[in-house]
């Protein structure tokens, strides 16, 4: 009797901070624990592919672990790969969280990229800060409007994001191709078409101590910022009701079409940041390498998180390490590049698969819910 | 072999051969797609499956010596891959989307890990059949040599058409997509009919692949796909879920793709990056001019989470 | 009895963890004998494509058998930040000493950054760039002369085509490739001065559909010999042998895969490159900072002639073989004219294979369709 009565009134009354805290710590615990059950099925059933084939697991898991992180170089091996990923994934994670699935971050970069260089080149002799500014501002402002027109289009026109955003990435790439080899060739880049290189005082150097380019900072940076704008600023909770129930949104009075926007521009902005930070930390000049993959891996890493941009950090890195080692691998264990593609395909079908395993077990369930 | 250059007809024969000739996998992968979205369900891992079966195509039809048994071992391979995308949306709460890229990654790794070992030698090809026999011009004889696959795509296109406006069992796939509660209300099991639409559309884009590797470029690499399958799972939402649509998709989009090459031919090589984005531009434009807000959902599947 | 066991135990979990362990720095552990020349390939495409990589890794293959010598290799490398981490990767956690990025788009910014932040590491690039004013000493460029295999390519296929129309798919319009064309255009010109060469861009080095599009494009138009420049000519070859086309090889020997149809082929012959550079640094001795050669010093050969080529084209071939041979010879001489009418090489002028003007070619002769 006294028991129900304590159940009900649990019910009933308000939450008091130990039950929150109860609360937070059991569903904190889930949200680690599923995803190191599925990182653990992910690499038993890579091993048992491993061992078909007669490779030894152990071999290969301790030089991902060489190749990712035991050492120092791994380490920041990882975290370089990691840095472009950060970008590309918040060109999808953002308009995500309206509901829309954008997968044009490829294009964005490319442009984003071009267009860093164009400003770079055209600033020739100004300070290096001055120039760096002006290739983001550049480099932000056309990936920034690149994906704003997907957002535009689905809006106004109706066109669905998704497609769109897929053919103005292959338009965007091919027009980066036409602009690098044409118009903006450097005619001494004769055997890479690349356009002229930028100022010297505008490189991005690397992060004193590391061998890791400032890009990284940014990514950290903007992922902290912009998780910050989607969760605790108005904007992101106007966002996320469009993102929850388009038709409640309106029927609320929200600007949709300014919000989709808007939230489409950030994204493709995030994505031509990356295409500068390209061009000024690596390439030091536009050509076919900004066509690399990164947007299309960002947009898996996006999906990853759960479109959640501090969630952005730890898969980028997962993947960063992924990639690491797979070059050691292909050395010592003579196995083809395409290995450390099935270990990706594997452990994302696992972490993504393992999302059933949410709300599946009472331990992780605070016990005053029904 | 006569010496003549078609001159400028070499161009819209070009369109016209580009238009089977690359448009066939997209048709495939297209319609198998529809299929899948008319059931409620978004497959974004058909590029990974194309891959895969063109990787299963070529490699048995090596070992077996028949590039039928190769087709048939893709699409099976296809159905597989299908499937396991199936069962694994099926669980709760897993994104259909997300794990449809995850699938691609997978089915890449898969098909390239395998496959290293076809990638040298040569394999049995389809054949095809001569629809130009009526012309003296080589030229026009070889444009209209067609795959059988494309007659087999366009029947399954025509027949997928009419399984959904006439048959119980199109009907069935569609009351599945636009209303889960509404099925299970009458009685059908939404799971299995989704689970058997995925399949389905895995098998078709087994095809699809097969078709890549067997017949046109008609080899078996890395590179081989160019994003193809990614592309027609865009081009199903551009056609609005109609499988007649989705023939016509495919046959602009490989028309399309066929102009850059074929005006370099002719002399107009200026610019030739752009006209390789020809096929995405007309996309966009016919999308433009013929959509608008309110008929964008007009044929959507109601379950599909892309529109949700 | 449990004492027996229990002791029985450690021992085995002292033998699993011995093994473990032994087995862990084997791997993990920097290779065995200290003595070891580690050597680094780098490519930035699959190793078995048939075409540029493919070419470079049997020269690899072929040095395996050294003495004393570790070959690492490494595929599908990008030409951005990931082909330096590689690079380090290799330096620091196999202990190499010798890196060989096989790809062009390498070198500037990424061959250059490693060589300095490693100035005891030796870098070889296969491409031209090096240079003694700017670049650092540990670096070099190694590269070899094919142009002239495709210019006996021509000469071959100027005999063979019946249709005196001659089709080149070519990836980007780069001085390499350019001249490439011109000697291919220019050999077959010099057995009929009527030949012309059809070229079509795709515009990457490795796009399969549209190599495919290209080559039956080609045969449209009434071409019937081919020749291609991409990283991975396999599409190409096997459809032109599937529209009944003629093809003459490049990168590296196509034969399997147009047994009808193959003529000859220009190849890379890069193990006896590889060899050279290896002795060397074996025998600790300074490795040549900018190695180049051509057919003469044995870094190109021509593929055995197919069924298809006839006794007149042997000949021609050959002579002109053996003049190459001697070393000298000039493919690009004046007078000669680009396929818009200018004047680009006036006559008196010859360029022999090294010549550095060539590497900033940017005209096609007369005789070439096409635009760049």
């Amino acid at each position: 009797m006294s028991e129900a009565v304590a159940a009900k009134t649990a019910l009933t009354a308000a939450p008091t901070t130990r039950g929150d805290l109860e609360v937070r710590l059991r569903r904190g615990a889930e949200t680690v624990a599923v995803p190191a059950i599925a990182l653990g099925a992910a690499a038993a059933l890579f091993s048992l592919f491993l061992l078909l084939l007669g490779k030894s697991p152990l071999d290969f898991f301790a030089l991902v672990a060489r190749g990712a992180f035991t050492s120092w170089f791994s380490l920041q091996n990882t975290l370089q790969r990691a840095a472009p990923l950060l970008l590309t994934a918040l060109c999808c994670a953002v308009p995500a969280r309206l509901g829309l699935v954008i997968i044009g971050a490829e294009g964005a970069l490319a442009l984003g990229g071009l267009a860093a260089a164009g400003a770079g080149i055209a600033l020739g002799g100004a300070p290096g800060a001055i120039v760096q500014l002006a290739m983001a501002l550049a480099g932000m402002a056309v990936g920034g409007l690149w994906i704003a027109l997907a957002g535009a289009l689905r809006h106004w026109r109706g066109i669905n994001e998704t497609i769109s955003s897929l053919i103005l990435s292959y338009i965007a790439i091919a027009l980066m191709n036409h602009f690098v080899e044409g118009p903006m060739k450097d005619p001494a880049s004769l055997n890479k078409p690349s356009t002229h290189a930028i100022p010297d005082a505008a490189v991005i150097g690397t992060i004193p101590g590391t061998d890791v380019h400032w890009g990284l900072a940014v990514g950290l940076v903007l992922c902290v910022v912009l998780w910050l704008l989607m969760s605790r600023t108005s904007f992101g909770f106007a966002a996320r009701i469009v993102g929850g129930n388009l038709r409640a949104a309106q029927l609320q009075g929200l600007a949709v079409g300014r919000l989709i926007v808007i939230a489409c521009f950030i994204a493709g902005a995030c994505a031509g940041l990356a295409g500068m930070i390209e061009v000024a930390a690596v390439n030091g000049r536009a050509n076919a390498s900004l066509v690399v993959g990164y947007g299309y891996t960002g947009i898996l890493v996006a999906f990853l998180a759960r479109h959640n941009p501090l969630a952005v950090i730890p898969i980028a890195v997962l993947f960063g390490g992924i990639v690491a080692s797979g070059g050691l691998i292909q050395r010592r264990m003579g196995l083809p590049d395409a290995t450390i593609l099935v270990l990706e395909g594997i452990v994302f079908v696992a972490i993504l698969a393992s999302d059933t395993l949410y709300g599946r077990w009472r331990i992780f369930q605070p016990r005053s819910a029904t | 072999m006569s010496g003549d250059a078609l001159g400028l007809w070499g161009v819209p024969l070009a369109v016209a051969s580009g238009a089977i000739r690359v448009g066939t996998p997209f048709l495939f992968v297209s319609i198998g797609e529809c299929l899948t979205e008319k059931s409620g369900r978004i497959n974004l891992g058909l590029e990974g499956t194309l891959v895969l079966g063109a990787m299963t195509g070529y490699g048995v039809s090596l070992e077996s010596g028949s590039p039928w048994v190769g087709v048939l071992a893709a699409g099976g391979v296809g159905a597989l891959f299908g499937m396991l995308h199936g069962w694994l949306c099926k669980l709760p709460r897993v994104n259909d989307i997300a794990l449809g890229i995850a699938m691609m990654l997978l089915g890449m790794g898969l098909a390239f890990f395998f496959g290293k070992p076809y990638i040298q030698p040569s394999a049995p090809m389809l054949p095809s059949i001569s629809l130009g026999f009526w012309s003296d011009v080589p030229q026009v004889r070889a444009a209209l040599e067609v795959s059988v696959l494309f007659f087999v795509g366009v029947a399954l296109a025509v027949a997928l058409w009419w399984a959904f406006a006439s048959t119980r069992l199109g009907l069935i796939v569609r009351i599945v997509g636009d209303s889960a509660d509404a099925a299970r209300a009458m009685g059908y099991p939404v799971d299995l009919v989704r689970f058997l639409a995925t399949a389905g559309g895995g098998f078709l884009a087994g095809l699809g692949g097969a078709y890549l590797s067997l017949y046109y470029p008609g080899s078996w690499s890395e590179r081989i796909s160019s994003g193809q399958g990614l592309m027609a799972v865009a081009l199903v939402i551009f056609a609005r879920w109609s499988p007649l649509r989705c023939l016509l998709a495919a046959l602009l989009f490989g028309g399309a793709g066929a102009l850059g090459p074929a005006l370099q031919a002719v002399g107009v090589s200026e610019g030739y990056y752009l006209f390789y984005a020809a096929p995405y531009v007309l996309t966009l434009l016919v999308m433009a001019l013929t959509v608008s807000p309110g008929r964008q959902l007009t044929g959507a599947p109601g379950e599909l989470s892309v529109q949700k | 009895m449990s004492q027996n066991w229990t002791a029985g135990r450690r021992t085995v979990v002292k033998g699993l963890g011995a093994a473990a362990l032994a087995a862990g720095t084997g791997i993990l552990g920097r290779p065995a004998r200290a003595a070891d020349l580690v050597i680094g390939f780098i490519y930035v495409g699959p190793k078995d494509d048939y075409g540029y990589n493919q070419a470079h890794a049997e020269g690899a293959a072929a040095c395996k058998s050294i003495p004393g010598v570790k070959i690492l290799e490494e595929e599908n490398v990008p030409e951005t930040i990931d082909v330096q981490k590689t690079m380090e990767s290799m330096i620091n956690l196999d202990g190499a000493t010798l890196l060989f990025p096989t790809s062009f788009g390498y070198f500037d910014p990424h061959v250059l950054k490693m060589a300095e932040k490693y100035p005891k590491i030796q870098f070889r690039h296969a491409g031209g760039l090096w240079n003694e004013a700017k670049h650092p000493k540990n670096a070099g460029s190694y590269f070899a002369y094919i142009g002239m295999g495709q210019y006996l390519n021509g000469i071959v296929a100027g005999h063979t085509s019946k249709t005196k129309k001659l089709g080149f798919v070519a990836a980007k319009p780069i001085p390499q490739v350019l001249l490439n064309i011109n000697s291919f255009t220019l050999g077959a010109r010099a057995v009929d001065p009527s030949i012309t060469t059809q070229v079509i861009f795709t515009g990457e080095w490795s796009l399969p559909v549209k190599e495919a599009e290209a080559t039956n494009t080609l045969a449209d138009q009434g071409i019937d010999t081919l020749t291609f420049h991409v990283d991975s000519p396999k599409v190409a070859a096997e459809t032109a042998e599937r529209r009944g086309m003629f093809v003459c090889g490049y990168h590296a020997n196509q034969a399997k895969l147009a047994p009808k149809g193959y003529l000859t082929g220009a190849e890379w012959n890069w193990a006896n490159m590889y060899k050279m550079f290896i002795e060397l640094a074996k025998a600790g001795k300074p490795m040549p900072n900018f190695a180049r050669g051509g057919m003469k010093e044995g870094y190109v050969k021509m593929s055995p002639y197919g069924p298809a080529v006839g006794d007149a084209a042997k000949k021609h071939a050959d002579s002109v073989k053996a003049e190459i041979l001697k070393g000298g010879y000039s493919v690009i001489k004046g007078p000669l004219k680009d396929n818009k009418g200018n004047v680009v090489v006036p006559a008196g002028t010859a360029y022999v294979e090294t010549a550095i003007e060539l590497e900033s070619m940017n005209y096609l002769v007369e005789g070439v369709q096409g635009s760049i």
